[in-house]
C-alpha cells in the first residue's frame, strides 16, 4: 500500500504511515523507562549519596540541575539535526522532529535555569549573575523561543519548516559556546565535575544518582517527543488517507 | 550511609529545604504539566481525526488546515 523510494532503509520510516503506529509503540515504553530511572536515581541521591562536605545538602540539586542542562544542549543539536535534514532531504517528518523537540527543549534549558538560580543564592549568594556560561544558557532559551515564535508566525508549514531550519541551524554556534564556557572565559559557575578526558571528581555515588537521572531526562524526552511529533502528524496530514488507518489503531 | 536522621531532618535539607525542593518541585510541575497537556493535545487531535469525514468525500480538502505550530505552550 505505501510505495517507497529506493534512496535506502533507513529511510523507511520517513513515511508517516509507518512512523505513526511505531511511535505509539514505543511511548509507554520510554514514559515507564523514565519514571523507573527517575525513581532509582532520586533514591540514590536523597538516600545513598553523602552530604557535599563543602556545599552541604544544597548540592542535590545537581541531581535534577546537570541532567536539565545536558538536555537542553542535546536536544537543541537534535533540533538542527533534523531541522537540517528536513531541509536538504525535503522529508517532511524531519523538520516536524525538529518543531516537536524545540518546546521540551525550552523546557528543560528553563529547567536549568531555575535549578541553576536556586542553586547559585545559597551558594555564591545571588540568584543570577552575568557569567557566561549562565548567559549563554540563557541565550539557548531565546533560541528555542525564537525557532518556535518564528514557526508560528508564518502560516505556510513548509516555508516555516525552512525558515526555523536555518534560525536552528545558526543558533548551534552557541551550544559549544556554553559547553566550553567554563573553560574559555573565568567563570562564576564551577568548571564541569564529569568530562572526556580524566576521572570524575564527584564521590561514587554521586555520580550514578546523577547519570540515572540524565537516562530518565532521555528517556523522557523521548516520549515526549514522540507524543508531540503525532499531534503535529495529524494536526499536519489529517487529511491524508494514511491518517484512517491510523488512527483506526491509535488508543 | 544515610545523611538523615529523622523525616523532618530529611525535609529540612540542612537548612537548605527552600532550594532543593523548590528545584525538584520545578521538574515535577514542568515534566508533569508537559505530559499533561501533551496527553490532552493528542486526545483532542485524534478525536477530530477520528470525527473527520472520510478522505474520499473531500478530494480537494487541501490547503483547509494551516495549523502546524506545536499546540501545547508547554515551556513553563
Amino acid at each position: 500500500m505505501v510505495k517507497h523510494n529506493k534512496p535506502g532503509r533507513w529511510f523507511k520510516y520517513a513515511s508517516p504511515a509507518l512512523f505513526f503506529p511505531l511511535a505509539g509503540q514505543l511511548i509507554p515504553g520510554f514514559r515507564a523507562a523514565a519514571a523507573v530511572l527517575a525513581g532509582l536515581g532520586l533514591y540514590i541521591g536523597f538516600f545513598v549519596a553523602p552530604t557535599d562536605f563543602q556545599q552541604g545538602d544544597a548540592y542535590r540539586i545537581i541531581f535534577v540541575h546537570v541532567p536539565a542542562a545536558w538536555m537542553s544542549m542535546v536536544l537543541y543539536l537534535a533540533m538542527a539535526f533534523w531541522a537540517g535534514m528536513g531541509l536538504v532531504f525535503n522529508t517532511r517528518l524531519s523538520s516536524m522532529m525538529a518543531s516537536a523537540l524545540a518546546p521540551t527543549g525550552a523546557m528543560f534549558t528553563f529547567l536549568a535555569l531555575w535549578t541553576g538560580a536556586l542553586w547559585g543564592k545559597p551558594t555564591w549568594g545571588a540568584w543570577w549573575v552575568w557569567d557566561a556560561r549562565l548567559t549563554s544558557e540563557l541565550i539557548l532559551l531565546f533560541l528555542y523561543l525564537g525557532f518556535m515564535g518564528l514557526q508560528a508566525a508564518i502560516d505556510e508549514p513548509r516555508r516555516a519548516d525552512r525558515a526555523g531550519a536555518l534560525l536552528a541551524l545558526v543558533g548551534v554556534v552557541n551550544v559549544p559556546i556554553i559547553y566550553f564556557s567554563v573553560q574559555w572565559w573565568n567563570t562564576l559557575h564551577q568548571g564541569s565535575s564529569i568530562n572526556l578526558q580524566s576521572a570524575p571528581s564527584m564521590a561514587l555515588t554521586m555520580l550514578l544518582g546523577m547519570l540515572l537521572m540524565a537516562l530518565s531526562f532521555w528517556a523522557y524526552s523521548i516520549a515526549a517527543v514522540l507524543l508531540r511529533v503525532r499531534c503535529i502528524l495529524l494536526q499536519r496530514e489529517g487529511d491524508s488517507d494514511w491518517r484512517r488507518v491510523a488512527v483506526g489503531a491509535a488508543r | 550511609m544515610m545523611a538523615w536522621h529523622s523525616v523532618g531532618d530529611f525535609f529540612a535539607m540542612g537548612g537548605y529545604a527552600l532550594y532543593v525542593w523548590g528545584s525538584m518541585a520545578g521538574v515535577v510541575v514542568c515534566l508533569g504539566g508537559e505530559m499533561t497537556l501533551l496527553a490532552r493535545s493528542t486526545a483532542a487531535v485524534l478525536a477530530t481525526a477520528r470525527s473527520a469525514p472520510p478522505a474520499a468525500a473531500k478530494t480537494a480538502a487541501t490547503g483547509g488546515r494551516s495549523s502546524h505550530g506545536v499546540q501545547d505552550e508547554a515551556t513553563a
